[in-house]
């Protein structure tokens, strides 16, 4: 495997799983050409006359879709926690004697733990997508058979779209679908709210399943996901736990420090300006990004401003906002808890977007660069403001990376996250895992005070005769070494195994994750 | 040496953090052979081992079994659990390991400072300490008393002990709860050598008993060569406390504060604790008015509904009517809430500052006489004025030299 060092200064492997890879080159510099990738031409003749495509079952559907060893399989992460499908997909896949999957979901959960065995035997050779919890941690041991890959829900659709990724069987689990294919997720015991994550896999797969548990009459309205897309219909007895796919409420954080944390963060858009009349942000379910929304509602209230929309992540608390015309819509790209999901269903201004629509490189323009401010996490970030989702200073690979890169291109990109967990500062002279350049870090906000990129002068203008603790980086980090007992070792890693990359936006790689040793 | 070989000290089990539990077994030879389980270890093992050392060369420990379990305790922890665990085995060993003090940690109190809210933090508990001050109450209560287990107090000495050295306060008011008397003169030991601001005394009931926490003090400071003022904040919770309540605030020129406890306060008269607090109007306006009297704060009891915030406001501004002057709280989320209440509102401070304006006025020219416009003005007006200007500058809501640009 040949290494490189790309322009982030990391080193990257210019081929994975057999395929050539390019180094991360810069932020917007590497734009492929050529056309974008399409699926086989079909015909409407082939299909059957009457519109019903039910087949008999997952395994028929999976015969009859042609699979074999080494194909790539897709799947949605829209039923999060509560998926029992795609276990039940691997256990087919596995009884049927096929090996050598490359499993392509657009997200992993601790559920999903159950895979393990099959990675283990062959039957899946690896995974690109996020590689969550007990996943992450077997991928880091160095025991996946191939290298796997991360990508932004964004980078998704890129990969799909410039034909990075060729999805053979698209396995798409809807809680609502009719005889002909047509599906949506705000319906039905396992309703989940938007589908928009399976809405490329949809389009661009050779061959497309839909798996429901709510079989209605045609036509399914709304059909997010269009029967014209679909070749096979299964009916299952349950998709999932519906009490894991959507929390009945979602909950605030109590923890004092993290509602610190949140107040800063609404304090500083009130400063800053960026709250204003017809300003938009985002806004996710974690503990800290709930608990801002709503100190950011209080502010709005006082002030009487309006925000023209919200990109979520709903929940109850922005289904409340809309609802008291604290904004004119949310733009939703997952549903996080019922109310989201019934508003959702029944507000016209609660809008279900994709990852094409917000985030995708390939698009005509995408809405991340139009929102006003985005409030994230991150694991770490480092003195240049570089920021990591996906691996814990430990080196062991454990969450994915979601939409977190897509939104860093927001007017305002903010960073929430406390200073230390337990005993482990969270400013590093250097992030373990490049997942965001630091230019488009804009704000890191810690209990323990403010930084601004320098980059942001007119941020820090803005901010002069705020109260807020406005510190810098560096005197933020040493307050917190002092707490910890000085700087951490760092983790000790095989540089001579990579087990996992990340790649960026376009496409490119931007960072590798390497075996943890002991 | 005790016949007792193995101590042990800290918590364990999955939901801790931040904290420690340590094991040790003095053993005849084999040298020291320690064993670490931690969820920092690939970050912090070497220097936890590293603390492990010099912690056994300082008691001059040559063999032992030492087995940590760490949920990502901070070196103040897993030094205090250390020395505690030691100490089991061998409690005639009176030396003791102090972490090197906080630079951030030497400033000073005063008699007079404001005391509107004070934080209580468990003494057991160490993941809350590192950020209690962000949340600036105008005090910290490390807690050894109602909130340590009795199987814990010993091992509470040393976390306290160590986070009054470690841990940055943040400016608030160092303080410390210490047990009842006469336990609590033991806690004295641990805690008056390191920069300790105020101790608040539990169920005291008598003078008596705050000469006696007085007099302990004193010779710690004769014996520590320590100059500073340590301050009283005794708390009245018992109906004989309250019979006694001027002459504990006026006992030592150190007590700074008279608090009240309604928990114990209403148990111990026998009637069951509500939020309107009918049951103990009495027993609150006499330790107002003892406070008053004495010259010293009066304090407010905590309230307990970390949720309610509006209740927390209604029960503040009662207290404030009543005379009280600071309340406890039990949840960071309190005390800016505290602070709100306590202020005075911006009419209160307008109206004063006429006043006091008349007053300096009056003052200057020799004028015996306050007048507002037409109006006369009571001494008792302009005190309450200058109170209410002393108020709104310890909340920031007025400057400290407001009246330089009045003409």
């Amino acid at each position: 495997m040949k290494l490189v060092k790309n322009y982030a200064g990391r080193i990257v492997p210019t081929e994975i799983n057999g395929e050539t890879q390019i180094p991360f080159k810069g932020i917007d510099k590497y734009k492929p050409e050529g056309k974008i990738y399409g699926p086989p031409i079909r015909s409407s003749a082939d299909f059957p006359k009457d519109g019903n495509k039910v087949t008999a079952g997952l395994k028929e559907a999976l015969k009859r879709a042609g699979i074999k060893d080494g194909m790539t399989i897709s799947t949605h992460h829209h039923l999060r926690n509560g998926d029992i499908l795609t276990n039940f997909l691997f256990d087919t896949i596995s009884s049927m004697g096929i090996k050598n999957i490359r499993w392509f979901p657009s997200a992993s959960f601790p559920c999903h733990e159950h895979l393990i065995k099959y990675l283990k035997d062959g039957t899946i050779h690896h995974i690109e997508g996020s590689m969550n919890g007990p996943l992450g941690r077997f991928t880091s041991e160095g025991k996946m058979r191939g290298i796997g890959v991360l990508r932004s829900h964004g980078g998704r659709y890129q990969s799909i779209q410039d034909g990075e990724v060729h999805i053979d069987i698209a396995v798409i689990a809807a809680p609502s679908a009719d005889p002909f294919g047509n599906a949506n997720g705000v319906d039905g015991k396992s309703a989940c709210g938007g589908l928009g994550f399976a809405l490329a896999d949809s389009e661009y797969a050779d061959k497309v399943i839909i798996v429901t548990d709510n079989l209605v009459q045609f036509p399914c309205v709304p059909w997010q996901i269009q029967g014209n897309n679909v070749d096979y219909v299964v009916e299952i007895d349950s998709l999932g736990d519906p009490s894991k796919i959507v929390s009945g409420t979602t909950e605030v954080t109590k923890s004092p420090d993290r509602l610190l944390i949140a107040e800063y963060v609404a304090q500083f858009l009130e400063d800053s300006g960026i709250m204003k009349n017809g300003f938009s942000f985002q806004a996710g379910a974690g503990g800290t990004n709930l608990a801002f929304a709503l100190f950011l509602k209080e502010r709005m209230k006082k002030s009487g401003i309006k925000a023209r929309f919200i990109r979520g992540g709903s929940t109850k608390y922005l289904v409340e906002m809309l609802q008291e015309g604290l904004t004119d819509y949310i733009l939703d790209g997952q549903t996080f808890d019922l109310d989201g999901v019934n508003s959702m269903r029944n507000n016209p201004k609660h809008v279900n977007t994709t990852p094409f629509t917000s985030y995708n490189f390939h698009g005509k323009g995408n809405f991340a660069s139009i929102v006003d401010a985005a409030v994230l996490g991150a694991t770490e970030v480092d003195l240049n403001f570089n920021a990591n989702v996906v691996s814990h200073s430990d080196g062991y690979l454990l969450h994915g990376i979601g939409g977190w890169q897509n939104c860093l291109f927001s007017k305002c990109t903010i960073i929430a996250l406390p200073s230390f967990r337990d005993r482990i500062p969270v400013i590093l002279d250097e992030v373990t895992t490049l997942c965001g350049p630091g230019e488009l870090v804009d704000v890191i906000i810690t209990e323990r005070g403010i930084a601004i990129n320098p980059n942001r002068k007119d941020l820090i203008d803005a901010l002069k005769k705020s109260s807020l603790p406005i510190k810098s980086l560096k005197e933020i980090q040493r307050e917190v070494l002092e707490i910890c007992g000085g700087a951490p070792t760092k983790p000790k890693l095989d540089r001579n195994q990579i087990v996992a990359v990340v790649k960026w936006v376009d496409g490119t790689v931007i960072d590798s994750l390497f075996k943890v040793i002991g | 040496m005790s016949k007792v070989k193995k101590g042990s000290a800290g918590k364990k089990g999955d939901r801790v953090r931040s904290d420690c539990f340590v094991e040790i077994e003095l053993t005849n030879s084999g040298g020291i052979q320690s064993t670490l389980i931690s969820k920092v270890d690939s970050m912090y093992g070497e220097s936890i081992n590293d603390l492990i050392i010099l912690m056994c060369e300082f008691f001059e420990i040559k063999n032992a079994k030492i087995h940590l379990d760490d949920y990502g305790a901070l070196p103040f922890t897993i030094a205090a659990r250390l020395e505690a665990a030691y100490k089991k085995v061998n409690p005639a060993d009176e030396r003791e390991f102090l972490p090197k003090m906080n630079k951030n940690n030497l400033y000073k109190t005063t008699r007079e400072k404001i005391r509107r809210s004070r934080l209580y933090l468990p003494g057991n508990e160490p993941k809350f300490y590192p950020n209690a001050g962000l949340h600036k109450p105008d005090g910290i209560i490390l807690d050894l008393e109602d909130s340590v287990a009795p199987s814990e107090k010993e091992s509470a000495r040393f976390l306290v002990r160590n986070a009054l050295r470690s841990v940055d306060f943040y400016g608030a008011e160092r303080m410390v709860r210490i047990n009842q008397i006469p336990l609590g003169l033991e806690d004295l030991k641990y805690i008056v050598p390191h920069n300790v601001h105020l101790i608040l005394i539990p169920k005291c009931e008598s003078a008596e008993t705050v000469l006696e926490v007085d007099e302990a003090i004193k010779n710690i400071c004769a014996e520590k060569k320590i100059k500073e003022n340590i301050f009283y904040m005794p708390i009245i919770e018992s109906a004989l406390g309250v019979e006694n309540a001027y002459r504990i605030a006026s006992a030592s020129e150190n007590v700074c504060a008279l608090a009240i406890g309604l928990e114990d306060y209403t148990a111990d008269i026998g009637v069951v604790k509500t939020n309107k607090g009918t049951e103990s109007f009495y027993a609150r306006s006499a330790v107002v008015n003892a406070a008053k009297a004495a010259g010293v704060q009066a304090i407010d009891s905590v309230f307990a509904d970390v949720e309610d915030m509006n209740a927390l406001r209604e029960s503040v501004l009662e207290a404030k009517s009543l005379g009280f002057e600071g309340k406890g709280c039990i949840h960071p989320r309190q005390i800016k809430i505290v602070h709100e209440a306590f202020a005075p509102d911006e009419a209160d401070i307008e109206k004063a500052k006429k006043i006091v304006a008349a007053f300096k006025e009056a003052k200057k020219n020799g004028s015996g006489v306050v007048a507002l416009g037409s109006k006369m003005i009571d001494a008792p007006v302009v005190k309450r004025a200058l109170h209410v200007i002393e108020r709104a500058i310890q909340n920031n809501l007025l400057k400290k030299n407001w009246h330089k640009n009045l003409k």
